[in-house]
C-alpha cells in the first residue's frame, strides 16, 4: 500500500508553518466576510471617534494656544489610540470566536501549533486594524483638512509600536480567559481603557503627578504619544522615545508570551482545550 | 519506527489523570490504565457516563496531559512529541462542533490547509461526494441537521486519510438509518485504508458490529477486555448490552466470569 497522505504529511511537518498560519487567517477572514455588520462595525467606531475629536480639535484650536500649535493633534491621538485598541481587540475577539464556537478541541488535535495560532491572531488583528483605522484617517482629510499621513515615516514606527503593544495586551487577555474561562471575557473590552489615562493620549506625560509619570513612561504607548506630539508641535523626531517604546515592547511581548504559554500548558493540564466554551 | 509501534497503534502504560489537589478534593478520572490497540483494528471503548472514556481519548489526542503514566500513539510519545503524530491521526465528536457560521466548504477548506493537504479543493469535493454532502457545501455548518453535522464532522476527520481515527460516540443522537449509513462508511474506510479506529460508544449494537476488540471501563479503570464474541461467551449473555450492564453494575455473572474478567483486563 502506498504511504497515506497522513504519513507523508508527518514527515514534512515543519515546526512553524506559514500555511497553517494562513489557514487560520483564512478561517477568521471567512467569518468576517460572511457578516457585513461585523465589517461595518470595524470602521464605524474609529470613524465616529475621529469625527467627534475632529470637532473638539477645531473648537479647542480656536480657544487653546496649545492645541492651536499642533495641527490635528487630537485627531492624530484618537486615530493612533485606536490602533492600540483595535490591535488588542483583534487578538482577543478572534480568540473569543474559537471559544464561542467551542472549536479549540478541533484546532489543537490538528497539526496547528500554539505559535502558529498566535501568529494568525496577530495577522488578523493587523487586517482588522487597517480596515478600521485607515478609512477614518482618509476621511479626516476632506472633513478637517488634516492628514495623519503627514506624520511621514515616523507614523510607521508609531503604528508598529502601538499594534505590537495591543498584541501583548491581547495575549494576556487570551491567557486570562484560558485560565479563568468565559467569566473573564469582559476583560477583552475594558483592559485597554485602564491604560488610557497613563498612556498620555491627549495630554503630555508632564501633566500627570510625578509618581504616575513613572508608570506612564513604563508603557510603550506613552512614549509613542510623546513622540507624536514632538513631531506635531516642534517638528522634531524624538528617537529616544521611539527606542524606549521598542525596548518596552520587547519586554512586554516576552512577558505576555510567557503568560500565554503557561496558561496554554495549564489548559492542557486541566483539559480546558476540549471543554472550554460558552 | 520500532516493531512494537508497528504492531500497536496505541500503547498506554499506567495512565492516570487526577483533577484538583488533595486539599481541594482530588478526583481520579482515569486510574492507572494500561492497554494497547493493535494497528489496523477497530477497538471499542465502553463504559457508563463518568467512566473515563473522554478523558482517556483526550490524553490519546494530547489535548490533556496525564498526571502520570505514558501514552504512545503511532509510536510517538504524545506528552512530548504529539506534533509528530497529529498529522497522521484525526478525531471526531458530536460534542465538539465545527464553527457554525462558516459554510461546510469553508470549514473543510480551513482544516484541509491545517493538515497541509495538496489539492484541498479536490479533496473537499471528493469527501463531500462520498459522504453525500455536496448539496450542503455552501450552507452554514450551524444550520445543518444532526445527521448532516455528523457527516461533516466525519469529513473533517477523514480529510488527511488518517492512520488512526478516534471517534467519540460517532452515531450519537442519529436516527437508525443515518447511524447505519455512518457505520457502513466507517467499515468501508477501515477496509480500504487499513486504518486503526478507536471509538467510544454507548451503542452496543454498533460496537458488536464494528469492533474486533472492546475495552470496558468503570470508574476510571479498565475492568474487562475482549472481542465482542468473547465477552458474550465469558458473561454467558446474548447481547453486549447485558454484558455492559453486568459490568456497569458490578454484577459479573458468577465467580468464574469475574475472575476471567480480571485476568483479561490485566
Amino acid at each position: 500500500m502506498p504511504p497515506s497522505d497522513a504519513a507523508v504529511l508527518a514527515h514534512t511537518n515543519p515546526v512553524f508553518s506559514l500555511r497553517r498560519v494562513g489557514a487560520m487567517v483564512l478561517r477568521y477572514w471567512y467569518l468576517l466576510r460572511g457578516s457585513w455588520p461585523r465589517f461595518l462595525e470595524l470602521a464605524y467606531w474609529p470613524t465616529m471617534q475621529m469625527i467627534l475629536w475632529g470637532y473638539i480639535n477645531q473648537f479647542m484650536a480656536s480657544s487653546s494656544a496649545w492645541v492651536a500649535q499642533g495641527a490635528g493633534v487630537l485627531v492624530s491621538a484618537v486615530l493612533l489610540w485606536d490602533v492600540l485598541f483595535r490591535g488588542q481587540l483583534g487578538v482577543s475577539v478572534s480568540f473569543l470566536e474559537e471559544m464561542w464556537s467551542r472549536n479549540l478541541g478541533h484546532l489543537f488535535v490538528s497539526p496547528l501549533r500554539p505559535g502558529e495560532w498566535v501568529a494568525a491572531l496577530f495577522g488578523m488583528s493587523l487586517i482588522r486594524t487597517v480596515i478600521g483605522v485607515v478609512p477614518a484617517a482618509l476621511l479626516a482629510i476632506p472633513l478637517f483638512g488634516y492628514s495623519l499621513f503627514d506624520l511621514g515615516l515616523p507614523l510607521a514606527g508609531f503604528f508598529a509600536n502601538l499594534i505590537v503593544f495591543g498584541w501583548s495586551l491581547g495575549l494576556v487577555i487570551v491567557a486570562l480567559i484560558l485560565r479563568y474561562g468565559m467569566g473573564a471575557e469582559g476583560l477583552a473590552w475594558i483592559v485597554v481603557f485602564m491604560l488610557a489615562p497613563v498612556s498620555a493620549v491627549y495630554y503630555p506625560v508632564s501633566v500627570l503627578p510625578g509618581w504616575l509619570q513613572w508608570v506612564a513612561l513604563s508603557l510603550p504607548s506613552a512614549h509613542v504619544f510623546e513622540g507624536m506630539r514632538a513631531i506635531l508641535f516642534d517638528g522634531t523626531m524624538r528617537w529616544d522615545h521611539l527606542a524606549w517604546a521598542v525596548g518596552l515592547n520587547v519586554l512586554f511581548m516576552g512577558l505576555c508570551t510567557a503568560a500565554f504559554l503557561y496558561s496554554f500548558h495549564q489548559a492542557r493540564v486541566r483539559g480546558a482545550l476540549l471543554q472550554t466554551g460558552e | 519506527m520500532d516493531q512494537c509501534a508497528k504492531q500497536h497503534a496505541i500503547r498506554a502504560v499506567n495512565l492516570t489523570k487526577r483533577y484538583g489537589t488533595a486539599r481541594s478534593g482530588a478526583v481520579t478520572a482515569v486510574d492507572g490504565i494500561s492497554f494497547t490497540v493493535a494497528a489496523g483494528s477497530v477497538t471499542g471503548l465502553l463504559g457508563g457516563n463518568g467512566a473515563g472514556k473522554t478523558t482517556t481519548i483526550s490524553m490519546l489526542l494530547g489535548l490533556l496531559l496525564p498526571t502520570s503514566g505514558t501514552v504512545e500513539v503511532l509510536g510517538v510519545d504524545m506528552v512530548r512529541h504529539r506534533h509528530a503524530a497529529l498529522p497522521r491521526m484525526n478525531f471526531s465528536s458530536p460534542y465538539v462542533e465545527l464553527p457554525h457560521r462558516l459554510t461546510v466548504r469553508e470549514n473543510l477548506t480551513v482544516y484541509g490547509h491545517l493538515y497541509g493537504l495538496k489539492g484541498v479543493k479536490r479533496r473537499v469535493e471528493e469527501l463531500a461526494e462520498h459522504l453525500e454532502l455536496t448539496r450542503f457545501l455552501e450552507r452554514p455548518s450551524g444550520g445543518l441537521s444532526a445527521g448532516q453535522k455528523t457527516r461533516v464532522a466525519l469529513a473533517k476527520a477523514l480529510l488527511n486519510r488518517p492512520e488512526l481515527l478516534l471517534l467519540d460516540e460517532p452515531t450519537a443522537s442519529l436516527d437508525p438509518d443515518t447511524a447505519d449509513w455512518i457505520r457502513t462508511y466507517l467499515e468501508r474506510y477501515r477496509f480500504e485504508s487499513g486504518a486503526t479506529i478507536l471509538l467510544a460508544s454507548h451503542n452496543m449494537l454498533e460496537v458488536e458490529r464494528l469492533c474486533d476488540d472492546v475495552l470496558m471501563m468503570r470508574q476510571g479503570r479498565i475492568v474487562d477486555r475482549g472481542s465482542p464474541a468473547g465477552l458474550l461467551a465469558r458473561y454467558g449473555r446474548t447481547s453486549l448490552e447485558d454484558v455492559f450492564l453486568d459490568i456497569a453494575r458490578d454484577r459479573a455473572n458468577g465467580d468464574d466470569a469475574r475472575r476471567e474478567a480480571a485476568d483479561a483486563a490485566e
